[in-house]
């Protein structure tokens, strides 16, 4: 017997509104699959389950705001009977009527501005997915208004279907960053460090890698930062993990956390799974995507749950170098300033040359000055050779 | 395709990039990274975007051409392939 609860999505998070089960009484889950959507301050999150089974009951009807910890789901183990435990805040809550014969929908959560989507049949949600349509603003023809592939078809055939960042509710997500920044300045004895990094030969083998290939297949320098600063984690490992109550522990995979700016004000940091394990090309692939669900507000639990270091990168805009703040209970957070060109002495000799600040703020519960600057030596290095990326 | 068409294009798929801004407000000389708060990422996906629509390369040395409304229509008017589509368009 398993229970899944309302997860905690980040330090800041104290609960969430159910939106929608994606699996219903009798379906068999398997570790990671996605069971339900939840509102939270940084959008719509799909949360996946982390044990197997198969679901017995839904605990919590789409539209109701729990606590962190709520019992959603009870799951069992295939042939294991079923003992039901008293459902502890949400006795009264009935199971949630099944998406297949799509009920009306139930009155909107009490304490948020969520917006609750219309039943739609799986395939019509796949396809709003893959086009970032949100459910919300498709005119659903089946019955009860279940929103049909057909229906998102037609909306995504219209021009002003344009993608609306779904379930982004900037004002929640504003306090939540607040309150965990707050935090961190309160708890985090932070010290910064910064140094230079030379992006000629960056440069010029991304330039190399990009040339021949379509648009779909180039790379962006912000993979080439974050496969240089997972490997140098792997050398530097008292930067990449969690500090609770004092006591550091290092994480067991590398997990970025990549700063995305949303549209209109905000920023959330998802992970980008085992970094320093993905080829450069899978760190970029992982990064287009996670950047457009980012903004279309489509997470998944394991990605907000799991960072273990977070990297800022600024782009090609704006200035040249960000001192970040610690997401806590990380322990160091790593900017990436705007590429400059700037006079470079090489061999002797006054040079254009571009470069970019890279800077690294960490927690001195866990490290010093002198371990930090061999994270970011260790960077520049690996920079310097981005064949070996 | 006529310049008109092409521009139609481009057009559409910036809305889909910053889908708050008013393109109709758009300055077709302005550089669009900052009107339209683009970052690299939001560049590649738009390069995408009119490479997947149009079959044209668009090789990165190009991209300072597409740095405003008009550049970018001029560019695409300019390749070969969108010239002979003047035909069907």
């Amino acid at each position: 017997m398993g229970i899944f609860r309302m997860p905690s999505l980040g330090a800041d998070m104290e609960a969430g509104v159910l939106v929608e089960w994606l699996k219903q009484p009798g379906d068999a889950v398997a570790r990671g699959d996605i069971v339900a959507v939840v509102e939270t301050q940084k959008g719509a999150i799909e949360v996946e389950t982390f044990e197997a089974g198969v679901i017995e009951r839904l605990l919590v009807t789409p539209g109701t705001s729990v606590p962190v910890g709520t019992p959603l789901a009870l799951l069992t183990g295939a042939g294991e009977s079923v003992v039901l435990p008293s459902p502890e805040p949400q006795p009264s809550a009935p199971p949630a009527p099944p998406m297949r014969a799509p009920a009306p929908l139930p009155s909107p959560p009490p304490v948020t501005t969520a917006t609750v989507p219309p039943p739609a049949s799986p395939a019509a949600r796949r396809l709003a997915t893959e086009r970032g349509i949100a459910l919300t603003a498709v005119t659903g023809s089946g019955p009860g208004g279940a929103v049909l592939l057909a229906d998102v078809e037609r909306a995504a055939a219209m021009p002003s279907a344009s993608p609306q960042p779904r379930g982004l509710d900037v004002v929640q997500m504003r306090r939540a960053i607040a309150a965990a920044m707050a935090r961190s300045n309160q708890e985090i004895p932070h010290y910064y460090l910064s140094t230079t990094v030379a992006l000629a030969k960056a440069n010029a083998w991304l330039a190399a890698h990009n040339t021949e290939r379509p648009p779909e297949q180039r790379l962006l320098l912000a993979a080439l930062q974050l496969k240089a600063v997972a490997l140098a984690l792997r050398r530097l490992p008292e930067f990449n993990g969690s500090c609770i109550d004092g006591t550091f522990r290092p994480a067991e995979g590398i997990h970025i956390g990549t700063a995305v700016a949303i549209r209109g004000g905000g920023l959330v940091a998802p992970a980008i799974h085992d970094t320093d394990r993905l080829a450069v090309d899978e760190v970029m692939a992982c990064l287009r995507d996670l950047v457009a669900r980012a903004r279309s507000g489509r997470l998944r639990s394991s990605e907000l749950q799991d960072p273990t270091i977070t990297v800022t990168s600024l782009g090609d805009r704006g200035v040249e170098g960000v001192f970040g703040v610690i997401y806590p209970p990380q322990v160091a957070i790593v900017g990436f300033g705007k590429p400059v060109e700037r006079p470079w002495v090489v061999d002797g000799q006054v040079v254009p040359c571009p470069v970019m600040t890279a800077t690294l703020a960490a927690d001195h519960r866990v490290s010093d000055g002198h371990r930090g600057a061999l994270l970011l030596a260790e960077i520049d290095r690996l920079l310097q050779e981005p064949e070996s990326l | 395709m006529t310049p008109d068409d092409v521009r139609h294009v481009v057009l559409e798929e910036l809305s889909n990039i910053a889908p708050e801004a008013d393109l109709a407000l758009l300055d077709p000389a302005a550089d669009l990274r900052e009107a339209l708060d683009i970052d690299s990422m939001d560049h590649l996906n738009f390069v995408t975007a009119l490479h997947n629509r149009l079959g044209i390369a668009i090789p990165e040395v190009d991209y300072p051409r597409l740095t405003t409304l008009d550049g970018a229509v001029a560019y695409l008017m300019a390749d070969p392939a969108i010239a002979a589509k003047a035909g069907i368009a």
